[in-house]
């Protein structure tokens, strides 16, 4: 008889098992707002996203516009220089 | 290539401008959300840095070797690009880390061996800018230092414990976020061909003034 019960209770407490642990997570008991969060989960990623994009745009204009008024120079300076050798050919 | 140039140019610049609409359509990703989207040109521009390391050691030891004016040419386009992109790298990752890990910066292995080699392509331009007499062949050595590095940067993340990505993001990136990935590199390479291409004709114009001034003189 009590080989029995205590088999009940045992297959009982086995069958149990799996509806405790399917149960849904507990019922929100309050608001958290958004500034009591951690720092990092505050933080908008938007903002980085948009400011790290923006950077390699600048970051390539910018070296795409030196190269363009470096070339400038150089190539001012060798009309320069091949207008003096021409004028001193003439003479 | 002279006159592919400009429309090359102009085709990088739109595909640069469309990008985004790609990246924003792409998967997010389960655990950063929307600031994993910044790997769509953090990682290129990595990838792209880690290129021109190379292309400017390679083209360094044909210098060292062969004493061929071509190849420093294309050494210092390079280290100067190497610079850029490294700078890229070094501005957009801690953007986001910023949101992934909470911090700005960690000296860990790959950032801090992605920190010394653009701390490498900046000493090259250095020296070739200031070394006067044989600031070539020393920065050419330097270059090749500098290529050794690399293969160091891009395993550091799998044999190092470290908090950065690992080198298997990328291979195994689903299909939602591979087509954003490949055209956001693909537009980053040939933003890296064009600017090396103008960046050698540069070089190549002040070589020719050289000649023009060594004319001169005789």
């Amino acid at each position: 008889m009590i080989r029995r019960l205590l088999l009940s209770v045992s297959m009982l407490i086995v069958a149990a098992v799996p509806v405790w642990a399917l149960q849904p997570p507990a019922a929100q008991s309050e608001y958290v707002p958004v500034k009591d969060l951690p720092p990092v989960d505050q933080l908008p990623a938007a903002p980085l996203l948009v400011a790290a994009y923006s950077f390699i745009w600048l970051a390539a204009m910018f070296y795409l516009w030196t190269i363009w008024r470096r070339l400038g120079r150089v190539e001012t300076e060798m009309r320069a220089l091949e207008q003096r050798r021409q004028r001193s050919g003439s003479k | 290539m002279k006159k592919a140039f400009v429309p090359l140019l102009l085709l990088t610049a739109a595909m640069f401008a469309y990008a985004p609409v790609i990246i924003a359509h792409a998967d997010y990703e389960s655990t950063m959300g929307l600031v994993q989207k910044v790997m769509y040109f953090h990682a290129p521009s990595g990838m792209v840095m880690l290129i021109s390391a190379v292309v400017c050691g390679v083209a360094s030891a044909m210098y060292l070797w062969r004493k061929n004016p071509s190849a420093d040419r294309v050494a210092i386009a390079a280290a100067e690009l190497t610079a850029l992109f490294g700078l890229i790298v070094l501005v957009t990752g801690p953007l986001w880390a910023r949101k992934a890990w909470g911090v700005w910066w960690v000296w860990e292995a790959r950032l801090t061996m992605s920190f010394v080699g653009w701390l490498i392509a900046v000493g090259y331009l250095f020296v070739r800018k200031y070394g006067g007499p044989g600031s070539d062949k020393l920065g050419a050595a330097l270059a090749v230092f500098g290529t050794a590095n690399v293969p160091f940067i891009y395993v550091s993340v799998n044999i190092w414990r470290t908090m950065h990505p690992m080198t298997t993001v990328v291979p195994t990136l689903q299909a939602g976020m591979r087509g954003a990935f490949w055209f956001s590199a693909l537009t980053l390479f040939m933003l890296y061909g064009l600017l090396l291409t103008a960046r050698i004709h540069l070089e190549r114009q002040r070589a020719a003034l050289d000649e023009l001034y060594l004319a001169e003189e005789n």
